[in-house]
């Protein structure tokens, strides 16, 4: 049985002009101990996606269709209740902007002692230990004179890794971290990346990093999903995805790489921009965009189906994906 | 890039400091030592001696270790925080001792963009009232419907639906938030943009739409960055210098070109071998050992110390000074100086 299983999940939001698809169709599984990474435009669904899995999306967001097994349980119709027990202790999430978790009222301390005593029977100078430990694992300097800190007093990065921290305190099976190391600087991104990864193997908790960096996918992802607009577009094992991108959107996403061309030159982006949720296109989502649509293209979208070592979304992958393109190599 | 020695540079920092006091109670600051009670208050040495000038035209980006105090020498530039010690100057005039009222000429001239897309914009604004104030303060001559096109503009140039002008910012992804950002920054039409982190958000492909779009506005209106930023594809790529910066203070100052061939501090080694590579999954890099120095008790000697492979008697006591390098760089590095690093 695999740790999360999901089906077709469908995500709307009820807007004022009518209703807009966030997520449309999407389908993964992850097992224990499996790192699973999603890449994709800004605006494609990737927070979307954790929200939905972590069952916190709010009104007007609502999940139209679809399923969602966390253990072989129905977690779309828990009752909050139930879920609110397998938030946080079995299934987390570390949130692109901290201070969702994070409290501006309260010290770090104080938030950490919170989490853990609303879980487990602890004292609080238990809980404090605890914290203390769990500091010093995200690479906290002086984590007792930090955990009397307001989050205001924090530099962005310290605030990232302190929710990484609370994520931590609970040890749950599935952690789902979106853009975790945005704010930290490579030599402390690559040791949380190595406690990440530490606890995939030795703890086999299961892990969906939400990341734009794909050297950081690279290196952590055994598979990564592309969206774009609401789908999934690509899905397979990463060292494919990046080594021999199928869909024309990964090929243009891996060539804007700023080592893809010489300093100072004009970077190599995808011309156009993604379209909004309520001008999504009735054909390929990516058409307007791409060099290679036809009529094809636009008319119909394309089924995901599996193509050399992946499965792609595109009507033309066969015709397009001749010979490599110049410029691929780093 | 060299400077000419009699052009004033556009922005000069002098010994810049910044402490933040750590205890705030009365309460907090008795501790019990010795036997008695005592007051002791601590503070967090976030800026300790920072010396820096910024040539127009150039993009000098700052690295660092998060929480070195990259975000507090920012803040301190566009006045949001006052320098504890050492001084701000913009085009020859100092301004850290300035009121806010006399400041606000300069404001126009100088923007600061966020490290946090989720704070830089007003919650209760719609995204088209946040980018008609700066467009309307500037062309106080246009129309209703100039204005309305105008912003349209704008949100097209960093890939933004037009047509969702109307909405509030918790409908906009964290990537969208941080692209309208840069696009009000960009509006006011400013000499100078203090950039924290602008594009730490985005994925690669709005990365390049926007870096292209920072690149032309520096060679068409000759605009001046001080870019911080933690992704060195994106320094090699769009900085002419870079600053890097350990626990408030400098450690390496160079030309881009000449850091990426040949770093000189241990940190900046260190820095640039972490970097995440797309074709390789075996990371390699140098890993930093020992304790990490905390900006609430400075260590003695050099900030790396705790850190470095190559410290001995002398870094643990002596502060090293930035000296320049043959090749221009300045480095501050007891064995830099002293030639007994092998890389
Ligand atoms: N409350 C809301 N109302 C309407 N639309 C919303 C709302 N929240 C999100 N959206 C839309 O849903 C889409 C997906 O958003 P999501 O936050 O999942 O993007 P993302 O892939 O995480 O992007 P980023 O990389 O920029 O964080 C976006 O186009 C956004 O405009
Ligand atoms: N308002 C404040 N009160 C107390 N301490 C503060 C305050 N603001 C910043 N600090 C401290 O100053 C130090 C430097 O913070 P700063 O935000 O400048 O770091 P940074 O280099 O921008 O880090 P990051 O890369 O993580 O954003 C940190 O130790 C931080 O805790
Ligand atoms: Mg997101
Ligand atoms: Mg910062």
């Amino acid at each position: 049985m695999s740790l999360l299983s999901v089906r077709d999940l469908t995500v709307k939001f009820a807007m004022r002009d009518g209703n807009v698809t966030a997520l449309n169709q999407v389908s993964f599984d992850l097992a224990r101990g499996e790192r699973l990474g999603i890449v994709g435009e800004s605006g494609a669904g990737k927070s979307i996606t954790g929200f939905s899995l972590m069952n916190l999306l709010s009104s007007p967001g609502y999940i139209a269709d679809g399923t969602i097994q966390f253990q072989g349980q129905d977690i779309v119709n828990l009752p909050d209740a139930k879920m609110r027990n397998i938030r946080g202790n079995r299934m987390a999430m570390i949130f692109q902007d901290p201070m969702v978790t994070l409290n501006p009222v309260l010290t770090i301390g104080q938030q950490m002692v919170e989490t853990l005593k609303a879980h487990r029977r602890l004292s609080k100078a238990e809980a404090e230990q605890i914290a203390i430990m769990k500091l010093r694992q995200v690479y906290i300097p002086s984590p007792e004179e930090r955990l009397m800190q307001y989050p205001h007093e924090l530099s962005g990065g310290m605030r990232q890794r302190i929710v990484i921290a609370i994520v931590l305190l609970l040890d749950p099976e599935l952690i789902i971290a979106d853009e975790p190391t945005t704010a930290l600087d490579v030599t402390i991104q690559a040791d949380i990346m190595e406690l990440l990864l530490e606890l995939c193997q030795s703890a086999k908790v299961g892990l969906i990093l939400i990341t734009h960096d794909l050297g950081v996918v690279s290196q952590m992802t055994d598979r990564t999903l592309v969206m774009y607009a609401g789908r999934i577009i690509e899905a397979g094992s990463t060292r494919e995805i990046i080594n021999d991108p199928q869909h024309p959107y990964t090929q243009g996403l891996i060539n804007a790489l700023p080592q893809q061309t010489a300093p100072g030159q004009r970077l190599k982006q995808i011309p156009g921009s993604m379209p909004s949720l309520t001008a999504v296109p009735k054909g390929c989502p990516f058409e307007p965009r791409c060099a290679f649509a036809t009529d094809v293209c636009r008319s119909t979208p394309p089924e995901i189906v599996r193509h050399a070592h992946v499965e792609v979304a595109c009507h033309e992958v066969n015709r397009l994906h001749a010979p490599q393109q110049e410029g691929q190599s780093a | 890039m060299t400077m000419s020695a009699n052009e004033t540079p556009l922005l000069e920092l002098r010994k810049l400091e910044k402490r933040f006091e750590l205890d705030q109670g009365f309460l907090e600051t008795l501790k019990f030592r010795g036997g008695k009670f005592v007051r002791e208050k601590r503070d967090v040495h976030a800026v300790n001696g920072v010396s820096l000038q910024v040539t127009r035209g150039e993009a000098l980006c700052v690295v660092g270790e998060s929480g070195c105090g990259k975000s507090t020498v920012a803040r301190l530039i566009a006045g949001l925080l006052t320098p504890s010690s050492g001084e701000i100057h913009y085009e020859g005039t100092r301004i850290d001792d300035k009121s806010r009222h006399d400041l606000l000429p300069m404001r126009k001239k100088m923007q600061m963009i966020f490290q946090n897309p989720y704070a830089s914009l007003n919650p209760r604004m719609t995204i088209k009232q946040a980018l008609e104030e700066p467009v309307r303060y500037h062309n106080r001559a246009l129309s209703r419907g100039d204005v309305e096109a105008k912003v349209a503009d704008v949100m097209q140039s960093v890939g933004v639906d037009p047509s969702w002008m109307g909405r509030y910012p918790h409908e906009f992804s964290g990537g969208q938030r941080q692209r309208i950002a840069i696009a009000r920054a960009l509006t006011v039409d400013p000499e100078f943009i203090i950039a924290d982190e602008p594009i730490s958000a985005l994925d690669v492909s709005i990365q390049a739409q926007v870096l292209n779009l920072m690149l032309e506005a520096k060679e068409q209106r000759g605009l001046t960055y001080l870019f911080i930023t933690h992704d060195l594809s994106v320094v090699q790529h769009f900085g002419t210098r870079v600053a890097v910066l350990y626990l408030g203070s400098v450690c390496e100052l160079s030309d881009t070109a000449t850091l990426f061939e040949n770093p000189k501090h241990p940190y900046t080694k260190a820095l640039l071998s972490a970097v995440p590579q797309l074709k390789d999954d075996k990371p390699s890099h140098i890993r930093l050992k020992g304790e990490i120095p905390t900006p609430i008790n400075l260590p003695q000697g050099c900030p790396f110390q705790s850190r470095c492979a190559h410290a001995n008697a002398r870094c643990m006591s002596e502060t090293p000074r930035p000296l320049t390098q043959p090749d221009g760089s300045m480095v501050a590095c007891h064995g830099v100086e002293e030639d007994r690093l092998l890389s």
